[in-house]
């Protein structure tokens, strides 16, 4: 199981360093640093990496390696999910995961890595039990704790340690009670030179923040469950009674969650909401070449694009860009060639374009490939699969919530080629 | 206020203040220094001096404290093991504390500190906990086991713990069901013969009930421990599965793995015609493409398994290819991955998209990907024939963009695809030579000179262009010497009479200049060939080339299905059994699929039909790299050398000359002036190069020289024969004794026999007849004794047999019965005789046939045998049973064992596949026969047997 984990910084410093088992030498990290070297990105390093005596797996997060390191025969992905599953925690105790705020709760940050694994085995990953354990640091409880001399380790056992809903703590009161749907789509999509799609999906999530007192049972049903044939859910969720009526039955976590992710594959048609008009010349002869994109809505289902981000990396080639906006405003570093344009709304009235000429670097040849764009776009009140919540119903408690459903179509890997 | 005060340091010496804080009454104060010295170990500083000050802070109320001393004694302990024993009283007291948390917190860290001393008082406590009331408690001491197990295995075994975590997987509490299976799995993988986890139905039963209940972490432990599970039937494989299929929508994408691995061994029992497998077989493609949209080192993981999944079962994922296209911005190690799989999803149906894709790849930013996407397109056009054409113009395109590695990785996947297509593209040559130039990497710079030694008759400066190459030869790589070699005997044998000078100036550059073994050994080859037998060299330089395979980094079948077992493991994500890499385990129990089940007869017939597509689609191993030199080094020499007609030479008499004018002075002169060469390279100079007159004797002669260097391979010898034994004594045959034995000689059978007269009277009118037997084995000729048999005369006579009389099972297999009549009587009696006489000349089988043919045959019919006391050594072998018609058709190199696939034919037609398992230093060889008369192998074995010990 899980050895040791090692928090490493964007410079390759060690700031922290666990073990759940017999210590291991930090030097093991060499071999994560030669990978780390070796890589061009911090993006790029492998995520396992052999060593003699042992295998390192590493995901990177918030500028920051999470290297865990394991002796024996590991499911990888136990591993994986597990480091994940740390910086959830921390990001959820510290509201930010990163280097200052680790180090700033040093301390806190080792009880709840120790509460999270037993020799190497999860003990409790859940943020609901790991707070009742450990509570988190607010201003107020340190005050708090420095006067009174009170601690921050909760010492009764968590209610839901152990009970057939481990996710949720008994006991819970709210005076507004409340229950709020996100429906959120992201489109991945890969376009090509002429416009048509060589591949599009949808990644979709309902996150939900629920805040309701005692043992609430919620039932939540689609007008067109049909869509949703490829999904993953919160271990919430009754499977038994989709596969035979396609209801999400659940007894809530409290607070926020994800309560389930779909995927709509690109076997079905996706609706594509932006297109990209583009006409990007390097001429041979001259030094300049051209540039020229324009954007406009396609299928919007008459909502309205917004939040559009157009950003593409530029050959190596290119020395400066000369370039004009309709709107937004627009970067071009030289230094790392990245071209970035953030135009804001999209007015189909008035279609937001960006043009002006290239200087490229003088004697060398035109440049081979072509940039890709990659585009960014947020549409609210829009799932654009078209799934839709159809209602919610509680039983179990007596009271009425107050309900709330959300939509909103973001742009994931949206990529055009030219 | 945050916690990085913790980090300040004074002059005055961090430990020293630390020490005094520790001590102090105050206990927030003692908090805030345990805070310190956690903080300070926390990064890696040694604290370890403060031990017995910060465990005096043990004893207290306070958790928080508490739990702090213990993280700190969890570190240190083993360095301070006398101070650690201070600690047990506390343990033990908090282990009987009322608070359930306490109890655990207590048990589990006691668990962690590694001091033997420790561990002993630890049993007693861990024994209650084992047992305790509260669930959290049970489930913490179920680890605890493990921990104990690591540290002492003895202590655990005699204290019967394993036996309470065995109970502990009937616990009520799905929980602690969990820990037990994870525990106990973990201790069996140090101890891989115990059968710790003996899983039986109703067991199944708890596990996949608590499966339904527990954490996502203990889903993991769960469904690993059932896929080491051997349902009894495919009844129960199936219910398993229905029950397992839920999970495939957890979120938890390692929860998702592991079911896949379940299902993916199971299903291997279901039969295919049930509608079950084809609902199974839908499902599992969607979890797979979800996990593509997860994190990219969670994608990274998954490829890598779908890599193995594909190879197993293509039909799951073929409509997914768009999944795979790879994105801009995917970091480079997931594009790579999405690059492989693409290539095995790659066929008729989708290849315009696929190719499309390629090229788009071709012209990105980096380079390992771009050269990857360059090598896809090459082995798209070997894999789908009908994308050829395209494949060809679209790496044109890519050369015509003049970007060097391109180019490079362009020349070395056409040289593939002219292998596979012979005589269809040869037309882009031209555009090839163009790039000549800019050629800088070896495996291109080969590739190029392997293009234009094969097409030299098509390139008109071929001797130019190879000449080039030829000037700064000492400063390639090897391959490119050894290609230039090849090459240029080629074009001699094309162009004899402009290139003479370049070959002996090839010849002298490998053969004098060169301390490389292999470029002198294939200097020499070609030396003597040339200069002895120029017919023969052509045949053997421009020989037919073995076919090129479609993928060339497929697994291995029997390896992918050890593979399929470890899906989500790290042996899936380097394809290799855990055997090979994971330390510790001590022997590490190799884990296979499970049979199909059901009745044979009836599953039979509509299984073979689709097994042998997916096989056809799928076919040989060959490592590329060898292909393109060893061509000639793979040639097969087996049969005994049928020397070309001497009648030709009249023809070749312009290279002849040559030859002898050019060559053998050249030679001579080298015998003379250099000595150490002859002696150094183990040739002694053959009397027929040096003496050019010598051209008329017997052609085999050189050639069998050469043979006899390289090994002994295909020597005329014919398989081995036994001596002769007494098959039928005098006594029992009025005073004919006949001993004999058996041998196969070209393709035919013959029974060597001697007869002898121990009678006082004379012998005549000798017949022999057969019984009839399992190969129909008879006489060709009637038993030819011309002079009557005078008393205590023998005669030698060689019957030669043949193999179409009539059948009849025997048992033994290979039991003959024979009848002997002369001029007094008619005698009876049998004899046995060696299977490796049957084995026939053609019995080489394709490599693609033998690994469609391999998985063709039921595993039932697979048989293990062990060869004892042979201490030969791998080529040996191989040559060894070569001689008895036992072909070697690949060899592989897999941790540290040589594997030796092989094939052989018998008369009847039957085929018989071999692995032939062979560790260096260990004189005991592992023989698995795969054969649909599985009754053969027996006897098989035996020959095996028989030809190597001899």
């Amino acid at each position: 199981m899980i050895h040791s984990l090692f928090l490493i910084n964007a410079s390759g410093d060690i700031f922290l360093e666990k073990h759940w088992k017999s210590v291991v030498s930090r030097s093991v990290c060499d071999y994560f640093f030669e990978a780390q070297e070796r890589a061009s990105e911090a993006e790029n390093v492998p995520p396992v990496i052999p060593t003699p005596h042992h295998y390192l797996l590493s995901v990177y997060r918030h500028k920051i390696f999470f290297v865990a390191v394991i002796q024996s025969e590991v499911p990888p992905l136990f591993v994986i999910e597990f480091l994940h599953r740390v910086v959830d925690t921390f990001q959820d105790y510290f509201g930010v995961c990163s280097e200052v705020m680790i180090k700033d709760n040093v301390v806190v940050v080792y009880e709840v890595l120790e509460e999270m694994l037993d020799n190497g085995f999860p003990l409790a990953t859940e943020s609901n039990i790991l707070k009742e354990l450990i509570k988190p640091p607010t201003i107020l409880r340190t005050v708090v704790n420095t006067i009174t001399g009170s601690t921050n380790v909760g010492d009764q056992l968590p209610t839901g340690q152990l009970s057939v809903v481990p996710w949720r703590r008994t006991g819970v009161k709210y005076t507004n009670n409340e229950a709020y749907f996100d429906v959120i789509e992201e489109i991945d999509a890969i376009i090509d030179k002429s416009g048509s799609t060589i591949t599009a999906e949808i990644q979709g999530v309902v996150d939900a923040c629920v805040k309701l007192t005692g043992m609430p049972d919620l039932t939540l049903s689609f007008m067109n469950p049909r869509l949703l044939d490829d999904v993953s859910f919160h271990p919430c969720v009754r499977f038994k009674r989709w596969e035979s009526e396609r209801i999400l039955s659940f007894i809530p976590p409290d607070g926020n969650f994800r309560l389930l992710s779909y995927h709509v594959s690109a076997q079905n048609l996706v609706a594509i909401p932006v297109y990209v008009k583009h006409n990007i010349s390097f001429r041979d002869s001259s030094s300049l070449g051209r540039f020229e994109i324009t954007v406009g809505p396609k299928q919007t289902m008459g909502k309205t694009v917004e939040g559009v981000m157009v950003t593409s990396q530029m050959p190596k080639g290119v020395l400066n860009m000369t370039l004009t906006p309709s709107q937004g405003t627009h970067i071009f570093d030289p230094v790392t060639k990245l071209l970035s344009w953030d135009v804001g709304k999209i007015n189909p009235q008035k279609l937001p374009s960006l043009k002006g000429s290239v200087s490229l670097q003088a004697g060398t040849s035109k440049p081979d490939e072509n940039p890709t764009i990659n585009l960014q776009f947020k549409i609210q009140q829009l799932a654009i699969s078209g799934l839709k919540v159809n209602r919610l119903d509680m039983y179990g408690e007596k009271y009425k919530p107050f309900k709330g459903i959300k939509y909103m179509t973001k742009a994931g890997k949206f990529q055009v080629r030219t | 206020m945050t916690d990085s005060k913790y980090f300040t340091t004074t002059k005055k010496g961090e430990i020293f203040e630390l020490k005094a804080e520790l001590n102090s009454d105050k206990k927030e104060k003692k908090k805030e220094a345990v805070k310190k010295v956690i903080a300070s170990m926390t990064v890696g500083k040694d604290v370890s001096a403060l031990f017995p000050d910060v465990v005096n802070c043990m004893q207290t109320d306070n958790l928080e404290l508490k739990k702090l001393v213990y993280l700190y004694l969890m570190n240190y302990a083993k360095s301070q093991p006398d101070m650690a024993i201070m600690a047990v009283n506390t343990f033990v007291k908090d282990c009987e504390d009322p608070n359930p948390l306490i109890r655990a917190l207590a048990v589990r860290t006691m668990g962690c500190i590694r001091v033997d001393k420790i561990t002993e008082y630890l049993c007693e406590p861990l024994r209650k906990c084992l047992k305790d009331e509260d669930p959290y408690v049970r489930k913490t001491a179920a680890v605890c086991v493990a921990k104990l197990h690591d540290i002492n295995a003895q202590l655990v075994e005699d204290q019967g713990f394993l036996d309470t975590l065995k109970d502990l997987i009937s616990d009520s509490n799905p929980m602690v069901v969990a820990n037990a299976v994870a525990a106990l799995s973990e201790i069996a993988e140090s101890h891989p013969s115990s059968n710790l986890l003996d899983l039986n139905p109703q067991s199944i039963n708890k596990l996949l009930t608590a499966l339904n209940e527990c954490t996502e972490w203990g889903q993991i432990f769960i469904l690993d421990c059932l896929a080491n599970y051997m349902p009894k039937d495919d009844r129960e494989a199936q219910s398993i599965c229905e029950r397992v299929t839920p999970r495939l929508s957890h979120a938890n994408s390692a929860v998702v793995l592991s079911a896949v691995k379940v299902l993916m061994k199971f299903m291997e029992m279901l039969s295919k015609d049930l509608d079950y497998y084809g609902t199974l077989l839908k499902k599992l493609a969607p979890p797979l493409v979800t996990l593509l949209s997860a994190e990219p080192e969670l994608q990274y993981v998954a490829l890598r398994n779908i890599n193995l999944i594909v190879q197993k079962r293509p039909e799951i994922l073929k409509h997914e290819m768009k999944v795979f296209f790879v994105k801009y911005n995917d970091p480079i190690y997931v594009k790579l991955e999405k690059l492989d799989i693409m290539i095995r999803l790659a066929s008729q149906a989708n290849i315009a998209q696929v190719l499309a894709e390629l090229k788009e790849y071709a012209t990105e930013v980096d380079v390992d990907f771009v050269r990857k996407a360059v090598r896809a397109i090459g082995r798209c056009a070997i894999k789908v024939e009908q994308s050829a054409e395209r494949c060809v113009s679209t790496l044109l395109d890519l050369i015509q963009t003049k970007v060097n590695y391109v180019v490079q990785e362009a020349i070395v996947v056409i040289k593939d695809i002219f292998r596979k297509y012979p005589n269809k593209y040869e037309s882009v040559i031209a555009t090839l030579c163009e790039n000549l130039d800019s050629l800088d990497e070896p495996e291109a710079r080969a590739a190029m000179i392997w293009i234009v030694g094969e097409y030299a008759e098509r390139i008109d400066n071929a001797d130019e262009l190879l000449e080039s190459f030829l000037e700064g030869f000492h400063d390639e790589s090897t391959q490119v010497q050894l290609q230039l070699l090849t090459a240029i005997v080629k074009l001699f044998l094309k162009k004899p009479t402009e290139t003479q000078e370049l070959v002996q100036q090839v010849l002298s550059l490998a053969t004098q200049d060169s301390d490389n073994p292999d470029l002198r050994d294939r200097g020499y080859i070609y030396w003597r060939l040339l200069s002895t037998d120029p017919v023969a060299a052509k045949e053997v330089v421009l020989a037919e080339k073995p076919l090129i395979s479609e993928e060339t980094d497929l697994i291995e079948p029997t390896l992918l299905d050890e593979l399929i077992c470890y899906i989500g493991t790290l042996a899936s994500v380097y394809h290799k059994p855990p055997s090979a890499f994971v330390e510790g385990s001590r022997g590490v129990v190799h884990k296979s699929l499970p049979p199909r089940t059901g009745s044979s007869e009836s599953t039979e017939s509509p299984d073979a039909a689709p097994s042998a597509v997916q096989a056809a689609e799928q076919p040989a191993v060959i490592p590329t790299q060898g292909d393109l030199l060893g061509d000639l080094l793979n040639l097969d020499l087996s049969p005994p050398v049928s020397g070309p007609p001497i009648a030709t030479s009249s023809v070749q008499m312009g290279a002849v000359d040559l030859l002898g004018g050019g060559l053998d002075s050249l030679l001579r002169s080298d015998v003379g002036g250099s000595p150490a060469m002859g002696g150094s390279g183990g040739f002694a100079p053959a009397p027929s190069t040096a003496m050019p007159a010598n051209l008329g004797a017997p052609l085999g002669s050189g050639l069998g020289d050469l043979f006899d260097l390289t090994g002994g391979v295909g020597t005329l010898s014919g398989s081995y024969v036994a001596p002769k034994t007494v098959w039928l004594p005098a006594m029992k045959a009025k005073g004919l004794e006949i001993s004999g034995t058996f041998s196969r000689q070209v393709g035919s059978i013959s029974m060597d026999l001697v007869l002898t007269n121990k009678a006082l009277q004379v012998m005549s009118d000798f017949a022999i007849q057969f019984n009839r037997n399992s190969f129909g084995l008879a006489p060709a000729a009637p038993l030819q004794v011309h002079a009557p048999l005078a008393p205590n005369q023998s005669v030698e006579i060689s019957l030669p047999l043949n193999t179409v009389g009539s059948v009849m099972k025997m048992d033994p297999l290979n039991n003959l019965q024979v009848a002997v009549k002369n001029n007094i009587d008619v005698f009876y009696f049998s004899t046995l005789y060696p299977l490796h006489i049957l084995f026939v000349e053609d019995g080489k089988m394709e490599r693609q046939m033998f690994l469609a043919t391999w998985k063709d045959i039921p595993n039932e019919n697979e048989a293990q045998f062990q060869i004892k006391d042979c201490s030969l050594n791998t080529d040996a072998v191989s040559s060894k049973l070569q001689g008895s018609n036992i072909f070697t058709i690949a060899k592989r190199n897999v941790e540290g064992q040589d594997m030796l696939y092989q094939s052989l034919k018998l008369t009847n037609g039957i085929w018989v596949l071999a692995e032939l398992r062979i560790q260096p230093g260990n004189p005991s060889f592992t023989l698995s026969l795969k054969c649909r008369a599985p009754e053969v192998s027996q006897y098989i074995y035996q020959a095996y047997e028989t030809i190597l010990k001899n």
